[in-house]
């Protein structure tokens, strides 16, 4: 939400943002995302109103293409084609027929402001190729352009220029900030501009926090300006109001500044606005404000500087520390959120429940501060209790440790903190469990930490003759052999409780806190562990970090079986038996599903992600789905969601009734759909492809993935050097194997062009069925020891024929 | 082994006194300055901003206002009451003219030059009439209630503006009546404020008012409805002075802060012709008040209570970025505060209000070139002579021999005759001082001690003979006649028989001691001399003007000496000429006459006359030769000008020679503004010669 400037409709009633390779809607009064304008299939770059007509909204994108929207409907009225790739949009009242954008051409770090001029056509697409240049050597962010006095000028900034082309005279005067060269420290570089409505003044902001006006810039010699200074760090953006009475920059301060009459002394603040302003605008109207917050956030403001309401994406600028968790009661996706808190984010309805603030201290925005961390939390008691901990290390031998209780009160229906402990470990605490057993009547909480120890915690009674209270305390402490904790786990009936001492684990009776039995298996330090479901509960997973999963029979206190597998992620699921483990490899990371009662996966999807995956969870399905498909019956209860390093959270879905009434793909993407894999990208489409009702544009939209995303998929398919090939008659077998079947499954759903754009590239096909087959090869290497090329079972052979036919179409795509 | 010592004294507590005014005359590029003791200085804005001229300060007489009127008519009025004018030729004050008004706050000039309007405590106006030698009361304006502050002509000439407490009148000339009145807000960032002055108000020719008061507000009024256009808030504290350039198209204010704020006048767009008022740019040269601004037509100039006075030049008015352009700090005076005893080094102090006497510290370490020597004994404070009088001290002196100091003020010439007894010192005032040595500019003695030489402001030149405890009027050169010019700088050769003395203005006049008449006169320069010094044995005179030229005349041959005319003929380095300051001191070492020394306020230097000039191409600074070179690259990288900065002197007051060491002073009061530096003097030793350090 915060890539580029929001944009306010011309009666304020929306506001529009970019997201992605989408245009979110919103209405600015309920906050509601009202529409999703898609249709690029790159990022979006750039949104302005159409100012010939204010119903219409034009939007550049990096595939090279200016999109005119109808915003009230949702409809795509325009694509205009120009070919190059857009970095930016800037529309201008006065220049009627042309729109402004950002391209480069030639090197990859010039870029260019050219003038598009757009051919009036009545067809649906257009090509604009008329471009005219305007200015060079530009940076590329749009805040660093600005139009200025009803399109008769523009200033430009970059580095330690300020650029102004005036547009009747076609002259370029440039103004230096020479002092800033000169000192070392100075660091007068410009980050933005604004240009003042209706007089001649453009603002300036910089590095060091200073705001310039500069004015009389038709003079290279008489120009002048005056400093406003009260930013401490880089203002990130200006923006002016409409009437040009006052000046409002914002910057990793949050806190949005008002200056009135462009006077020093004339000021007003907004402040604690929660995270560093990227961008600010202003309604046309007049009466609102926004802020585009880095933590994925737009604030809209009032005229009087109120904030009247919040659109809240998933907060992602910070590492999650705490992992992807469910809260039992919303259903809602918990993780670290804003600095200090635990968001709490609906899937269901893609937008934030509530923000828990769990450190409860002033956060200063700075660089060089060591910050408390939140870094682990967890739920138990389906909700009751959540217990975080937050630590802040300066140095090695300086530790702020910190554990908090919280208890789910329904009055406010709300976290209210009970008990709060200072330095429960005396070194990092590395994991924190509950005791989740239906029968058990006493809360109980265990902590896992690097200084050798495992504590439990109880729930005791804390009253005294004031009130009736309860708090928690600690009730048992364990070790073995000093070594330390890394893991924690409670068994499903909470009967017994593993811990794992770097390579040994430890299963401990829950009632007497006695130690039953150690498992070693020599194999370096465990990374995770779990119990087993249901029927599986007899066993316990454990993987550690030399790349095995080992699976313990409890009964027998032996060794069941095990398997090279790096895994990263390990996550059960709550409803069923099955264990979803996401292995790392150089290539990009792999989902298996087991069940431990076998050692044979359920279900193997490669190359899920190119880039690590760092959390998983699996989130329970408010009503349980039939797949009849063997392949995706592990998905009938819950949903997997994963969460990679740069922050896209993923979902693997399958096609599915209800979604089929929801027209958009939300519950699927992740609301910032930036780098969609190549495997979201086929199973999405796939789930598209089957929805019957899907028509041209929407098969368009479907193909919405940058560019660059694209090519390792391409080449992986068409690419594979044909000595590694199997042999022509197996694979010819397959494929015609794979046809009849196709035949088959296929009923009046199926479009009957499909068909046809089928026979017609088969040699490609072949090629894509070749590439499948390279892949299920490539799993036999990981060392299960199953020879899963044997078992392909006609669900996977169906799985096969889709896989193909999206491929080929996507390439069709091309 | 070093050649000489070097004495670095820290025990000079000189204090400037805060800038109160300044008045910038564009006719003759010539700047007043006001300070709070009362003394006036008048800066040559084309000579280099060089000091020209000064009047003595008396510490009733607390100026408030100056100004120029009639070209080059100097006023000043002051809280005494009474407008004065100042001779600029003679150097003293003309008139002064009580106005019967109590305190006057304010003066302003008519825009024809020929009316003089103050205000007053009691709320009066007064008009005056100049008259070619006078001034003359002409009527008043209608009384208001409380004190006027600031005063401003419409530049037509029918209407003033007078600042006042809480509000602003608008008077018409003719009547004398006001028009208007402006009230000011007291609100102060929503407090009310007591009351609100108006430090300043500005008449603009299009009818606008701008004020600045106390609140911090520069306020834009309409002097046509009375109405307030604009205001802008642009300082926590008093914004104190205003001044509006000639073309109404900028102003400039200082504020309490410290902080001096530039307006300009600039187009709403590009092809309209509505203008607006817009501050641009601040400048932070200042740490205390900026109590007065003044706006030229290339530089805006401000001074303040911390006492610098700070030219500011506008880029965009200045046409060739040359070293004119540059920002100017003029903090010391241009003038030579101390004198030396060489025989029994001693200094003597000039302070406004007394003098102090020392003796150096002395050493029996020996050193390395560079070290630094320790003290076997300390510098002594051995007199603390304090005027009597109001009136600050002139000029001082203290002969060679260290027998007699001599000081004047504006009404009073004072001989003191020292007596050493050990360590006992005695003073004696030599009394009945003739009539006619009333006012000295200038005292030197002979370099036999025998001879005081005093330059009075009649234009008169006085020998007096000194001998035992009396002396004897030898000897009264007259100026030419019709002109009064004062002489402000002396220099005396070694052996007494020549003197050459220095005006304002004109060239300098070498008269012959023995003969007692003029022998000649050196001819005229555009720019003022500010030091000069007749060499031993040669009889050549070297004169330093403030356009950092130097001279070398020789006085027997009546003639430039070749040296100087080769100087001339190449001109000198480029980065010479763009120093700051002017020289302030000419000295020679007695054993080299190659060696001419000099001195500004940040560095010295060594013009060895046998070593070729540097051309631009040299690098001038050049102050430590790296010694493993041979002899044959260090002379051919050597040139004329040894310039040592080695010292990081600040301020560098002056320099002396003292049988084989030198002193040198500098002021570092200004750097210990409140905490007071422990007086400590050290020395060091130095090598010149072939292996000079510079």
């Amino acid at each position: 939400l915060n890539f580029r400037r929001a944009v306010f409709s011309a009666d304020s009633k929306y506001i529009f943002c970019v997201s992605g390779d989408f245009v979110k809607v919103y209405s600015t009064v309920t906050e509601e995302c009202v529409h999703i304008l898609h249709g690029h299939r790159n990022l979006v770059t750039g949104i302005q109103l159409n100012p010939n007509n204010h119903l219409q909204l034009y939007s550049s994108s990096l595939d090279g293409t200016i999109k005119l929207w109808d915003y009230i409907d949702g409809i795509l009225i325009k694509t205009f084609t120009v070919g190059c790739k857009l970095h930016a949009l800037f529309t201008v009242a006065q220049a009627e027929d042309s729109v402004f954008a950002i391209v480069n051409k030639e090197k990859p770090d010039i870029f260019q402001l050219v003038s598009v001029k757009l051919p009036k056509s009545s067809s649906q697409e257009v090509e604009a190729k008329e471009l005219s240049f305007v200015l060079d050597y530009i940076n590329q962010s749009p805040k660093c352009i600005a139009f200025g006095n009803e399109g008769v000028y523009v200033a430009a900034v970059r580095e330690f220029y300020l650029s102004v082309y005036f547009f009747k005279k076609k002259t370029t005067s440039r103004f230096t900030l020479s002092s800033s060269r000169n000192k070392k420290h100075a660091k007068n570089n410009f980050t933005c501009v604004a240009c003042h409505p209706t007089e001649d003044c453009i603002a300036s902001g910089h590095m060091d926090g200073k705001i310039r006006l500069w004015r009389n810039f038709y003079d290279d010699k008489k120009y002048t300006y005056t400093c406003l200074h009260w930013h401490h760090d880089m203002v990130m953006d200006l923006a002016f109001s409409v009437t040009g009475t006052s000046l409002l920059s914002g910057g990793r301060e949050s806190v949005l500044v008002e200056w009135r009459d462009a006077t020093e002394k004339n000021k007003e603040f907004l402040p604690r606005l929660g995270a560093t302003i990227e961008h600010i605008s202003v309604s046309p109207a007049g009466d609102l404000f926004c802020t585009s917050h880095s933590d994925n956030k737009i604030i809209i403001i009032h005229r009087n500087l109120e904030a009247s309401a919040v659109i809240q994406g998933l907060v992602k600028d910070r590492s999650i520390f705490t992992g992807l968790m469910i809260d039992p009661r919303t259903k809602a996706l918990v993780l670290n959120g804003k600095p200090g808190h635990l968001q709490f984010y609906s899937l269901q309805s893609d937008k934030q429940l509530y923000n828990l603030d769990i450190i409860q201290q002033e956060y200063i925005n700075d660089y060089g501060l060591i910050q408390i961390e939140l870094t682990k939390a967890a739920f138990g008691c389906f909700g009751n209790w959540l217990a975080t901990v937050e630590q802040r290390q300066e140095k090695e031998t300086e530790l702020e440790l910190q554990m908090k209780l919280w208890m789910y009160n329904k009055k406010t229906q709300g976290f209210i903190l009970n008990t709060k402990i200072n330095m429960p470990h005396e070194d990092c605490i590395t994991a924190l469990c509950f005791c989740n057993a239906e029968k058990s009547e006493q809360p109980t909480l265990v902590t896992a930490s690097k200084d050798g120890y495992f504590k439990v915690w109880i729930l005791t009674d804390d009253s005294d003759i004031y009130k009736k209270a309860v708090g928690w305390t600690c009730d048992f402490v364990g070790s073995y052999h000093k070594y330390q904790a890394t893991n924690c786990c409670f068994s499903e009936d909470g009967s017994l409780l593993a811990v794992s001492f770097e390579e040994i684990v430890t299963i401990w009776d829950s009632i007497t806190w006695e130690l039953k039995c150690t498992f070693c298996q020599r194999a370096g330090k465990i990374r995770h562990l779990c119990f087993g479901r249901l029927t599986c509960s007899k066993y316990l997973l454990g993987a550690t970090e030399n790349g095995i999963l080992c699976c313990w029979n409890l009964l027998s206190c032996a060794l069941e079986w095990n398997a090279k597998l790096n895994v990263r992620v390990m996550e059960p699921d709550p409803n069923s038996e099955n264990i979803a483990a996401i292995s790392q490899s150089s290539v990009g990371s792999d989902l298996f599903v087991f069940k431990p009662s076998e050692p044979r996966p359920l279900y193997i999807q490669k190359g899920i992600s190119r880039e690590e995956v760092q959390w998983g969870v699996f989130v329970p399905r408010d009503v349980p789905e039939s797949f009849t498909s063997e392949a995706y019956q592990w998905l009938n209860r819950s949903q997997f969601y994963f969460l990679t390093k740069s922050q896209s959270l993923l979902t693997f879905s399958t096609k599915s009734p209800e979604e089929k009434l929801t027209p958009t793909s939300k519950q699927l993407l992740a609301e910032e759909s930036l780098p969609t894999t190549p495997f979201y990208f086929i199973l999405g489409k796939h789930r598209q492809l089957q929805d019957e009702k899907l028509n041209e544009t929407l098969e368009n939209e479907l193909v919405q993935l940058p560019l660059t995303e694209n090519i390792p998929a391409v080449s992986e398919l068409l690419h594979t050097p044909a000595h590694v090939l199997p042999s022509a008659a197996f694979l010819c077998s397959m494929f015609v194997n794979s046809l009849l079947l196709s035949k088959e499954t296929k009923s009046a759903k199926e479009i009957p062009e499909d068909v046809d754009m089928e026979e017609e590239k088969e040699s490609e096909d072949s090629d894509e069925e070749n590439d499948f087959i390279e892949k299920v090869q490539d799993t036999n290497n990981t060392g299960l020891g199953e020879d899963i090329i044997h078992q392909l079972s006609k669900s996977e052979e169906k799985e096969l024929r889709k896989f193909r036919k999206i491929d080929y179409s996507w390439i069709a795509a091309l | 082994m070093g050649e000489f010592k070097v004495h670095r004294v820290r025990f000079f507590n000189y204090v400037p006194s805060g800038i109160r005014c300044v008045a910038y005359n564009n006719q003759s590029n010539r700047l007043a300055v006001s300070r709070t003791d009362g003394t006036v200085e008048v800066y040559n804005l084309s000579a280099n901003y060089f000091q020209e001229k000064f009047f003595p300060g008396h510490e009733s007489r607390a100026t408030e206002a100056l100004c120029w009127a009639e070209g080059q008519r100097l006023f000043s009025a002051g809280l005494n009451g009474e407008i004065m004018e100042y001779d600029l030729q003679a150097l003293n004050i003309k008139y002064a003219v009580d106005v019967f008004g109590g305190p006057i706050w304010s003066m302003a000039v008519s825009p024809s030059g020929s009316q003089l309007l103050v205000g007053c405590e009691d709320g009066s106006v007064k008009l005056f009439q100049i008259t070619p030698d006078k001034i003359q009361f002409e009527r008043n304006f209608d009384r208001q209630k409380s004190r006027i502050l600031s005063l401003s002509w419409h530049p037509s000439g029918t209407h003033i503006a007078a600042g006042s407490i809480d509000y602003i009148s608008v008077f018409d000339v003719k009547s004398g009546s006001a028009i208007h009145k402006m009230i000011v807000d007291r609100q102060h960032m929503g407090v009310s404020k007591r009351k609100c002055i108006v430090w300043g108000v500005a008449f603009l020719s299009d009818g606008t008012v701008i004020s600045v008061d106390s609140a911090g507000k520069v306020q834009f009024w309409d002097s046509a409805t009375g109405t307030l256009v604009k205001s802008h808030l642009i300082a926590n504290a008093d914004v104190q002075s205003i001044a509006v350039a000639e073309q109404e198209d900028s102003f400039v204010v200082g504020t309490a802060e410290g902080t001096v704020f530039h307006f300009q006048l600039v187009p709403v767009t590009s092809n309209s012709s509505e203008k607006q008022w817009v501050r641009t740019k601040p400048f932070q040269h200042h740490t205390h008040d900026v109590r007065t601004v003044a706006h030229s037509p290339t530089a805006l100039i401000s001074g303040g209570t911390d006492t610098h006075l700070v030219i500011r030049p506008l880029m965009e008015k200045v046409e060739v970025k040359n070293y004119d352009a540059a920002l100017r700090k003029i903090t010391f005076p241009h003038r030579r505060l101390i004198s030396c005893s060489k025989k029994r080094q001693l200094l003597l102090f000039q302070f406004a209000h007394h003098l102090e006497l020392w003796r150096l510290g002395s050493t029996v370490a020996t050193g390395k070139n560079g070290d630094t020597l320790p003290l076997s004994k300390n510098a002594d404070h051995l007199l603390h002579l304090k005027t009597k009088g109001p009136e600050n001290i002139i000029c001082s002196c203290i002969s060679p021999c260290g027998s007699w100091i001599a000081y004047s003020t504006v009404s009073r010439f004072f001989l003191y005759r020292l007596n050493y007894e050990h360590d006992n010192i005695s003073l004696k005032r030599v009394s009945k001082m003739p009539p006619f040595l009333r006012c000295a500019l200038q005292i030197l003695f002979s370099e036999d001690s025998t001879k005081l030489f005093v330059a009075s402001n009649q234009g008169a030149l006085h020998i007096v003979q000194l001998s035992g405890g009396s002396f004897k009027h030898l000897h009264a050169f007259q100026p030419q006649s019709g002109t009064v010019e004062a002489m402000c700088l002396l220099a005396v050769s070694s052996d007494g028989n020549w003197l050459a003395a220095s005006g304002t203005s004109a060239g300098v006049h070498v008269y012959n001691v023995k003969q007692l008449k003029l022998h000649c006169t050196v001819p005229a320069y555009n720019f003022p001399v500010t030091a000069m010094a007749i060499a031993p044995n040669t009889n050549n005179l070297v004169i330093a003007h403030s356009d950092q030229q130097v001279f070398e005349y020789s006085i027997p041959d009546k003639q430039y000496t070749d040296w100087s005319r080769t100087v001339q003929k190449q001109g000198f380095h480029h980065l010479w000429l763009q120093r700051d300051t002017p020289i302030t001191h000419i000295s020679f070492h007695p054993k080299r006459p190659m060696h001419i020394l000099l001195h500004d306020a940040y560095m010295f230097c060594i013009i060895d006359k046998s070593l070729p000039l540097p051309n631009d191409k040299t690098l001038l600074y050049n102050p430590f030769p790296p010694t493993n070179e041979s002899d044959v690259v260090r002379r051919r990288t050597a040139h004329a000008f040894k310039i040592s900065k080695i010292y990081k002197v600040k301020h560098l007051v002056l320099l002396f020679w003292i049988v084989g060491s030198f002193v040198i002073s500098k002021c570092n009061k200004l750097h210990n503004w409140k905490i007071r530096a422990p007086s400590v003097s050290m020395q060091r030793t130095w090598i010149v010669g072939n292996k000079s350090p510079f």
